[in-house]
């Protein structure tokens, strides 16, 4: 497979003439410009691509790898036994561009692009401790989800994915020891280079367990007095293989396990995934079906904003913030557990559609929270954002421009915060936000302060996409007709066995998604979150990778915190808004 | 032997029955604080145990005497034992001087005020000693937090004070009292009454100066390794000191004991309980400052404002204003 489009875009003849003619493209369902390139021109190709296009691909949107050893469908010459996948994005051109990179078993090695992305550190070492794929010139190449005493690299087909396929489970003591001891702080082992006396800083293990740090996540915090010199995020706490669970779990089945990764996020978690399979499938979901989701991917956005904007508050110190939200929330999940039947992740978009159509009064519920809550939205203004002591220890804290944010692949409200218009919705509209009415929050600073003011303006926006939603919800069917929906519609299989037959096995064995390889993204609650799915035409995936916008995130610490105080530090990851769910898959 | 305590048999069974009141109240106050700040949060607060709640100190007390009394290995023994001691009876021994009516007061003494301002210096060293004694990175930033944050705010505290004892002539409180028989020292020494208050929240670390057990930088900061009756009597400590402040300032600068109908002891308790509501409220509504920025606002704005307070009523006493 070459060039399959007959029609060669700008960026593709670009492409041949700024890297020659003899380029391998493989055409692929979501329509990214995808390029094979040769493990030792990679960094010079990359390059390239960063700081000489005219459209400069400056942001390494994602970079992952497939293991291919058991494919068997669409076969390519140029493929390997492993894949090295990265995903570019030039914001300036509004236009993608994935690389791949073939690798034999044997030698399972690519150059580091380190050196062109600061941002790819993080992710080469998630490929390497998943993948065994070795970067050289990566500057600390060591695990990062699993523990260090792991033995083997888990996403490869190779190895086991259920316990039961695993030997008997026993901690003998020595064995105990070891990984204890495996846990202990080594600076040198962390990559942390020395500078200074040692015996000037205090070493503080900030976590995985301590009341703000949001969940199970560690940083290691070289203190001078009270003055971080240096800070060491350490992730992988929460780590439950979502993308390997991925590739057991039918492609229907799969859905509650989005639900909880980014936990706050609920069916915003669904969309890219089902987004990715409908195109995948190609199936085209009625109107009302997408209006339906735009209201409850909303929901949830102002669901998971106002849980930030009551933690950011407490982090500073302001308890009581989070209560009034928790009301406003309670009554919110009220309306999801109306809709869905279930609160917090009520699993309930579905591949073609929804899991049932709006029940009766819905608008009528709705319509009175909206009614009610800009009231209590003022109040917080004053509460919070007009607070002359959160300001003090907002503004200015925690700040950076917008080409460190494109550099440290920052996506979602961090990025606006520093002023850049950025928003998905807006330049990639997706499930028909194009007809929605509803402006880009913006910040000036990129400091924590805006990166609140933006999330408290987006709950404004989203409470407006609701509102349209409600007036102008279509009516029609809630699930699209296609043989590739789950669950499959039922109604004509009593009639005639054809429609019989898919039924059953649709339902029993769940449906087989056409070889291919896709990729959706929406702007989710805390930044870009996309699955990229490669489908080898079987009832299951045979590769999702879910590209969640918290984990660059945190690789971004270190930039902000060096020369803050702990308790800038507890403010800037408060405005962060993440959950580790999000980050460690 | 005997004979001496005839003699003070009296003083004894004040002073026994002030800590078999305080402690009580100091425990209630606990309990009182969480359903108020349920009441200003939009939730409940602890209403399970007995009518309203009202015996959750109580079961909280039980459980805390059951838990186990451990100490960390890791820690140095006796300092780790003395510290909350130090804590709770420096605060105690405060309310000795603070006269609740005309006659209910342990020790009417002429150096009521300075021993008021001892104890509350003695008090630091129960958080400080804490942070040390732990041996835990967390506690001793929150000892060394407290360390910085009291003796700067001390300084002021005294300062602020000078102004009424300016105006009453006299360190003994029972005076300070009926000096304001005419004009509450609210009025007078405004600038004094609010900076001493800022003190006095300083002192007793609560919200929006807990810097030293700032809960989401320090998980407790002092207390992180402090468990059982010894967390206990941090805890009574707080809360007692929270109580002595507003009975300071209910003292010095609201008139005391003294109101129209109702008895001395019913205006002093009004006057100390609105003024406690108003400490659970200023936790209720404000967030944390920062370290530093908590000393460069003690350091540039409030001593030079008490300073000033105190050279001005000094003024305004010698060309015989008052």
């Amino acid at each position: 497979m070459s060039i399959a489009e007959s029609v060669l875009t700008p960026l593709h003849s670009e492409l041949q003439k700024r890297l020659g003619n003899d380029l391998i493209f493989e055409s692929t369902c979501d329509g990214i410009e995808t390029l094979w390139v040769d493990a030792p021109q990679l960094v010079k190709v990359c390059q390239i691509l960063r700081h000489e296009f005219s459209t400069p691909f400056e942001f390494l949107f994602d970079l992952t790898a497939i293991d291919e050893t058991c494919r068997q469908h669409c076969v390519l010459v140029q493929r390997q036994d492993f894949t090295v996948v990265y995903l570019l994005r030039s914001y300036a051109g509004n236009v993608d561009i994935r690389l791949k990179v073939s690798l034999p078993l044997l030698s399972k090695s690519v150059p580091s692009v380190t050196s062109v992305w600061a941002n790819a550190n993080w992710y080469e070492r998630e490929v390497w401790d998943l993948f065994g794929i070795n970067f050289s010139g990566h500057p600390c190449l060591r695990r990062i989800m699993m523990p260090t005493t792991w033995q083997g690299h888990p996403l490869c087909k190779t190895h086991p994915a259920r316990a039961t396929e695993m030997g008997k489970y026993s901690l003998p003591d020595d064995i105990r020891d070891l990984e204890q001891e495996a846990l202990k702080f080594d600076p040198a082992a962390w990559g942390l280079k020395p500078h200074g006396n040692p015996d000037e800083f205090m070493w503080l293990n900030l976590g995985p367990n301590h009341p703000s740090v949001h969940g199970v996540f560690r940083i290691m915090l070289q203190l001078d007095g009270e003055e971080i010199v240096e800070a060491i995020p350490d992730i992988g706490y929460h780590h439950r293989g979502a993308e390997k669970m991925a590739e057991r779990q039918s492609w229907h089945s799969y859905i509650p396990y989005t639900d909880r990764i980014d936990y706050l996020g609920g069916v915003m978690n669904n969309l890219p995934y089902v987004m990715a399979l409908e195109k995948l499938a190609g199936i085209e979901v009625p109107e009302r079906v997408k209006v339906i989701r735009v209201m409850m991917a909303e929901i949830f956005r102002i669901l998971s904003h106002l849980l930030f904007y009551g933690t950011f508050a407490q982090d500073i110190g302001a308890l009581s913030p989070i209560f009034y939200m928790f009301v406003d929330r309670e009554k919110l999940f009220g309306i999801v557990e109306a809709i869905t039947g279930a609160r917090m992740h009520p699993s309930w978009f579905r591949i073609g559609g929804v899991a049932s159509d709006l029940p009766q009064g819905w608008d009528k519920m709705i319509t009175e929270w909206l009614d009610y809550m800009p009231a209590r939205m003022h109040d917080y203004d004053k509460m919070v954002m007009d607070n002359s002591l959160i300001k003090a220890r907002a503004v200015g804290v925690g700040a950076y421009d917008t080409a460190t944010a494109i550099e440290w692949g920052v996506t979602g409200a961090g990025l606006r915060a520093t002023g850049f218009d950025w928003d998905l919705r807006k330049k990639r509209p997706y499930s028909g936000y194009e007809n929605f009415d509803f402006d880009v929050a913006l910040g000036k600073n990129g400091d924590c302060y805006d990166r609140c003011a933006v999330r408290v303006e987006e709950i404004r926006q989203s409470m407006r996409i609701i509102r349209q939603c409600v007036e102008n919800m279509p009516e029609g069917p809630y699930k699209a007709e296609h043989a590739l929906t789950t669950p499959p519609v039922k109604d004509r299989t009593m009639q005639d066995i054809d429609s019989l037959i898919p039924h059953f096995l649709s339902m029993s064995w769940g449906p087989v998604m056409p070889a291919g390889e896709v990729m959706a993204e929406v702007e989710a609650t805390k930044g870009s979150n996309a699955y990229y799915i490669t489908s080898d035409k079987s009832t299951m995936s045979y590769r999702t990778r879910i590209r969640t916008p918290s984990f660059p995130h945190l690789q971004m610490i270190p930039v902000m915190a060096r020369g803050q105080m702990i308790a800038d530090l507890i403010a800037t990851i408060g405005s962060i808004d993440f959950v580790m769910a999000d980050v460690d898959r | 032997m005997l004979d001496l305590i005839i003699e003070h048999a009296g003083l004894l069974i004040t002073i026994a029955l002030m800590v078999a009141v305080l402690i009580p109240i100091g425990a209630m106050l606990v309990w009182f604080e969480r359903r108020m700040l349920g009441f200003w949060q939009q939730r409940y607060g602890p209403n399970r145990v007995g009518p309203f709640g009202i015996l959750q100190s109580l079961a909280d007390l039980i459980k805390i005497l059951f838990k186990h009394d451990w100490i960390p290995p890791f820690a140095d023994k006796p300092v780790f034992i003395l510290a909350p001691m130090i804590g709770a009876v420096s605060v105690l021994m405060s309310f000795a001087v603070v006269p609740m009516t005309p006659n209910l007061v342990v020790s009417d003494s002429n150096i009521g005020l300075l021993f008021f301002l001892a104890m509350t210096s003695l008090a630091v060293y129960s958080v400080i000693l804490a942070g040390w004694a732990s041996n835990n990175k967390y506690a001793m930033l929150g000892g060394m937090r407290a360390a910085a944050q009291t003796i700067s705010y001390e300084v002021f505290m005294g300062v602020s004070l000078l102004g009424v004892v300016i105006l009453s002539g006299s360190f003994n409180l029972s005076e300070i009292v009926l000096a304001q028989s005419e004009l509450w020292y609210v009025v007078p020494q405004f600038l004094g009454f609010v900076i001493f208050m800022i003190a006095g929240i300083a002192e007793s670390h609560r919200l929006p100066f807990d810097l030293p057990e700032a809960e989401t930088e320090l998980c407790a900061g002092f207390h992180t390794e402090y468990s059982g009756i010894k967390f206990a009597l941090f805890f009574l400590g707080e809360y007692l000191g929270m109580m002595l402040i507003s009975m300071m300032i209910t003292t010095l600068f609201l008139g005391g004991w003294m109101g129209p109908w109702l008895p001395p002891i019913v205006w002093f308790v009004i006057k100390t309980l609105l003024l406690i509501c108003f400490f659970i409220l200023l936790r209720a509504a404000l967030p944390r400052p920062r370290f530093d920025q908590l000393l460069s606002f003690g350091w540039k704005w409030v001593l030079p404002l008490a300073l000033l307070n105190l050279v001005v009523t000094a003024a305004v006493k010698l060309w015989g204003g008052f």
